[in-house]
């Protein structure tokens, strides 16, 4: 029973695939496997959307959309009539063809990164020995479609809102990448479906040996975390958009479906790199406990995701928007130094490995006293003179 | 599998000819990505996945950026961006230069014992490159580390001239 639940995506495939002669077979497998991703995540954006717009709501203590069918549920078919029948206006002195280019691209880029996440113990789209590389690959290419449209809109505002919003990009990459570092270095591969597979195991039967889990770890997470809700532009890091400030920045010239685009990217964006960093940090498609194996492993994946982007919306409706200044900072000055250090953190780790008994317990103080220790000194020196505020205009 | 080849090259020959031929230097560089990603489209269709993304993730990902924002902080105002036609003084240095660089690189090519013949596909994973490069290749690998170190101190040296003024926030 379990067995089959697990095999049922491929049992489909192999179903589907077996009405086309044998040449064209490989040619239908990976149509399918990308008719089912657009499928799979354009419905879960659709709903990701109303589920933000739902758990915002309750955070701010109103309703959320509830006239649009039950509960409001049709309401992201609604938007999309909306997004779809509104005019497109495209500036006079815009670059045509680059400003069409920009929002497909950013989506184009935001979808092809799925295509390694492995989101089931059998369900991964292309296994490449160089996963994680073609990851990061696709993600700085959306940076590119990014400034075209500020570029092609052939408007100041969004000229610099756009080159904004690559530097923000651009100094967020770095700590990403220094989170991921790690996790690479012990598990030894760049394949996502194998870094999946070496989480996997139980201490007792309730202790699963996910990544996040170690000293290391938990601090790669959160590290990668902060550097993930930067990279997706969403808030407290949404300031390329701020449409209350900045008049959403570089999408300023963008209207209708176009404009739709942008956002369908983010979400799209979004639960690329949580899904990545469910992978490799969380246990990818791996229960949390032996017993729970009779799930399959891919309704795991999806709860895990949906965990870490719940979290993410609580925490865009709990913080303040952060200046571009205090963005940077926080980037070069705090989450790079602590990356580097998490770093070498991972390296002992990796030469400790056989450390055992009462050196385990040393292991572990060690490892914590590395992250934690200049995780409280970087956060004193940075913080010192910030508190408390003074209100120079407000009394 | 021929025919793939020559449809690469065709892009890449094609964006590099078009971005040389293009008057817009936003689209000059744009192009210039395009034909960057062409090389990577080579490298996957030669089977070195890991090269052919290690190559979207530094030109496309990184110098396309170092390419476009000197082009854009380097131009008083947008009109500038468009470059105007080349004097002859011009046209003679910059065959004189890509002609030298043509000529080098030919040269290299020309000089260099290529072996032809079947060769046997190599059957590398990213494990094995990895042990390599940081291995007997390591030295390698360090020299171009601290070379590029030194490069973006130097930047950061030339860059930071006038902000002694400014007061530190």
């Amino acid at each position: 029973m379990t067995a089959t639940l697990e095999r049922l995506p491929l049992l489909v495939r192999d179903w589907i695939t077996g009405f086309f002669p044998e040449p064209v077979r490989w040619l239908v497998s990976g149509l399918l496997a990308i008719v089912a991703i657009l499928a799979v995540f354009g419905l879960y954006f659709a709903y990701l959307t109303l589920a933000e717009r739902k758990f915002l709501g309750r955070f701010q203590n109103r309703p959320g959309p509830n006239r649009t069918g039950p509960f409001g549920l049709l309401q992201p078919f609604a938007d999309a009539v909306k997004a779809l029948t509104k005019e497109d206006i495209v500036p006079q002195a815009a670059d045509k063809l680059l400003h069409f280019l920009a929002p497909c691209l950013v989506v184009a880029f935001g979808l092809i990164s799925f295509a390694v996440i492995p989101f089931g113990r059998y369900l991964i789209p292309v296994d490449l020995d160089a996963a994680v590389l073609y990851f990061f690959a696709a993600g700085v290419s959306s940076e590119l479609a990014l400034f075209m449209a500020g570029w092609a809109s052939h408007n100041k505002y969004s000229m610099i809102s756009a080159m904004r919003a690559l530097a923000q990009l651009i100094s967020y990459e770095l700590p990403l990448l220094l989170a991921v570092v790690p996790v690479i270095m012990l598990s030894g591969t760049l394949s996502t479906s194998k870094i999946v597979v070496a989480q996997g195991g139980w201490t007792f039967g309730i202790i699963p040996h996910w990544n996040v889990l170690t000293p290391w770890g938990f601090a790669g997470f959160f590290i990668f975390m902060i550097a993930a809700v930067a990279e997706t532009n969403r808030s407290p890091f949404d300031l390329p958009e701020a449409e209350s400030e900045l008049i959403a920045g570089h999408l300023t010239e963008y209207s209708g479906f176009k404009y739709a685009l942008f956002f369908m990217a983010e979400y799209f964006g979004m639960s690329a790199l949580c899904g990545l960093g469910v992978t490799l940090f969380l246990g990818g498609w791996q229960a949390p406990i032996d017993i729970l194996q009779v799930v399959p492993s891919y309704v795991w994946f999806m709860v895990k995701l949906s965990c870490v982007i719940f979290c993410l919306m609580w925490v865009r409706a709990t913080l303040l928007r952060l200046r571009i200044d205090q963005l940077t900072r926080l980037a070069w000055k705090f989450l790079v130094p602590l990356g580097l250090i998490n770093l070498g953190n991972a390296a002992f780790w990796h030469l400790s490995a056989d450390w055992s008994g009462p050196l385990q317990i040393v292991r572990w103080a060690i490892s914590a006293a590395v992250i934690v220790i200049p995780f409280v000194l970087i956060g004193r020196t940075l913080s010192s003179g910030l508190a408390p505020r003074t209100y120079r205009y407000a009394t | 599998m021929n025919l793939i080849l020559v449809l690469i090259g065709g892009l890449m020959l094609t964006a590099a000819a078009v971005a040389m031929s293009l008057r817009n230097i936003i689209h000059s560089a744009l192009l210039l990505i395009g034909s960057w990603l062409g090389v990577s489209f080579f490298y996957l269709w030669a089977g070195a996945e890991f090269v052919a993304f290690a190559q979207v993730l530094v030109y496309v990902g990184a110098v396309s950026m170092v390419v476009l924002f000197a082009v854009l902080l380097t131009r008083r105002d947008r009109q500038d961006v468009v470059v105007a036609p080349e004097t002859r003084t011009r046209a003679i240095s910059a065959l004189l230069v890509g002609g030298s660089v043509a000529g080098l690189l030919v040269s290299a090519v020309l000089g260099t014992p290529l072996a032809t013949g079947p060769a046997e596909t190599p059957t590398l994973t990213v494990k094995d490159l990895g042990t390599l490069l940081a291995g007997p290749q390591a030295a390698g690998l360090l020299i171009a580390g601290v070379i590029l170190t030194v490069a973006l101190l130097g930047a950061v040296v030339l860059a930071a001239t006038d902000s002694g003024k400014e007061d530190a926030s």
